[in-house]
């Protein structure tokens, strides 16, 4: 799960709120148009791709987001979104300080794996001091260090065909009435490629906390924190996301969050 | 290219009662949609703002330490629940408006948001597409005004306005308002700072805010002092058009609604029998 502050009660909470709102307000029409999927909105999200393909187009694909010096961490980063996962496979496998992990790299890929901690921390590493950008507007500056992603996918080699990478995490982030939902994000293989994307297992120089993803979450610096999966259980190519959860290509972007999430 | 076309145009059209036609096409259709985006945007500005109604200055938020300097909060004191904005760790009681309105905690209140529940993944889909929307309009706008001089003729200050500025001022305050076809400098002032300062600063600002522009032009949040301090002015320049706003419909209101609406609909303006001689 990324940081967002909205836990799932606030989230319902407010959504109740907002869903009573819409009926006393006198701006029906507007608030409605908000729904996901309703036409105008639709409309409207078409600027987000036009910012996606500008923000491709004009920026380098290797442009990479500031790194500050330790003098500029000045505080614990903080923790958002689900900062105890419920789920009971995680529980064990954190009981055990996470030995039994294992991060499973499939889908679209010439040669699938499965990765334990230990071999993942004895790859080559990279440490970055990098300011996290919430959605809501606060930033806060750390160190992550994990392993380059692009490591990882040299070694699995994607197909042709995949497009985007798709983070399943072990955390419930939701109860629903058809059953729990999952954290989920997709990024594509620009950001995926990214020197400075890495699944991190270090936060400011000590083992990444569970408050904050671990064993391992993803860090893609060129975008805003719900893009950035914590509890990382599975990682898969594929060639589109539209048949995956709400279809819209991750936890927040289903319920209505810009899958571009670089602005 | 020299201001005839624009005078030999206005020569021509000029009817018996002193009707002038004062603005373009495009000055007005880029009006108007400014108008709307600019609607748009602060009521889906103010609602990405309540998602966390904290300013800061600097790169990051202080959690750990305080580097606040505009906050809106609520707070219960006696079972009591209050809502308070506070400026620079000065606290004012706003219950009602900011804060805490309609009997829960909000920063700003549901009927200034769009929509009007909390719903940040809405705000930020209007707000973007209005920011496109604005952007667009502004560069057409600059290009044509180049073109048609209206720039050049309408919106620059010459020597000779500098000089009347004192008098201009003057007359503003005591609600005298002379009805040529030229702006006075006082317009000529405020229109220029509203688009050649405060839209692209708001631009600017927000652009800043963006990871994606952060990675590729990093110097763009440096000079603005971080982050944090360009999302503090991002809202400071908001207020500014606000108060823009609430001038530019007094001034109008003033200066008599009806002829200074029908200008910017129609581009017809009754000008002042003494001005004759500026047409």
């Amino acid at each position: 799960m990324s940081e967002m502050l909205l836990s799932r009660r606030r989230f319902l909470r407010r959504a109740a709120l907002a869903g009573s709102a819409v009926m006393v307000s006198g701006c029906d029409v507007l608030d409605e148009a908000g729904a996901v999927d309703h036409p105008v909105r639709d409309a409207m999200e078409s600027a987000n791709a036009l910012t996606y393909r500008l923000q491709r187009f004009l920026f380098g694909r290797n442009a990479l987001a500031r790194e500050y010096s330790r003098a500029d961490i000045q505080q614990p980063q903080r923790p958002n979104g689900v900062t105890a996962p419920p789920d009971a496979d995680y529980h064990s496998l954190a009981a055990d300080g996470f030995t039994g992990y294992r991060l499973d790299i499939g889908g679209l890929v010439e040669n699938p794996m499965s990765f334990d901690l230990a071999t993942l921390t004895s790859l080559p590493s990279r440490s970055q001091i990098t300011r996290h950008d919430c959605v809501e507007g606060w930033s806060c500056i750390a160190e992550w260090t994990g392993v380059p992603l692009t490591l990882l996918l040299d070694r699995v080699r994607p197909t042709a065909e995949a497009r985007y990478v798709l983070f399943r995490c072990y955390d419930t982030i939701e109860q629903g009435l058809s059953g729990a939902f999952k954290y989920y994000e997709t990024i594509d293989l620009i950001d995926a490629r990214h020197p400075q994307t890495i699944l991190a297992y270090g936060l400011n120089g000590g083992p990444l906390p569970v408050e904050n993803g671990a064993p391992l979450r993803l860090r893609v610096e060129r975008q805003l924190g719900y893009k950035m999966a914590k509890y990382v259980r599975s990682i898969e190519l594929i060639s589109r996301f539209s048949d995956i959860g709400g279809g819209r290509g991750g936890y927040w972007e289903d319920r209505g969050y810009d899958w571009y999430a670089g602005i | 290219m020299d201001a005839a076309p624009f005078n030999s145009i206005a020569r021509r059209k000029l009817p018996p009662k002193q009707l002038i036609y004062r603005h373009e096409i495009w000055t007005r259709v880029t009006h108007w949609i400014w108008a709307v985006c600019l609607f748009f945007l602060l009521l889906s500005g103010l609602q990405i703002f309540n998602a966390h109604p904290v300013l800061y200055s600097g790169d990051q938020s202080g959690f750990g330490f305080d580097n606040t300097v505009f906050e809106i909060g609520s707070d219960s004191q006696n079972e009591v629940t209050g809502g308070y904005t506070e400026i620079l760790g000065l606290r004012f009681n706003t219950s009602g408006y900011l804060g805490f309105s309609d009997g829960r905690a909000r920063a700003f209140p549901s009927w200034a948001t769009i929509p009007s529940g909390q719903n940040l993944a809405f705000g930020r889909v209007v707000h973007f597409f209005f920011a496109w929307l604005l952007v667009a309009t502004l560069a057409a706008w600059f290009a044509a005004s180049v073109l048609n001089r209206h720039l050049q003729r309408d919106l620059i200050p010459t020597a000779a306005d500098f000089k009347a500025l004192p008098q201009d001022i003057h007359d503003h305050l005591r609600l005298r308002f002379h009805h040529g076809r030229r702006y006075s400098v006082l317009q000529k002032l405020t229109y220029g700072g509203v688009l050649f300062v405060l839209l692209p600063l708001m631009i600017v600002t927000g652009l800043a805010m963006s990871p994606g522009v952060n990675a590729a032009v990093p110097w763009l949040t440096e000079v603005l002092g971080g982050r944090q301090t360009a999302r503090t002015l991002h809202f400071l320049t908001m207020l500014a058009l606000v108060g823009f706003f609430a001038i530019h419909m007094a001034m109008i209101l003033a200066a008599g609604p009806f002829n200074e609406l029908r200008s910017i609909i129609t581009g017809w303006y009754r000008t002042d029998t003494s001005e004759e001689d500026h047409v």
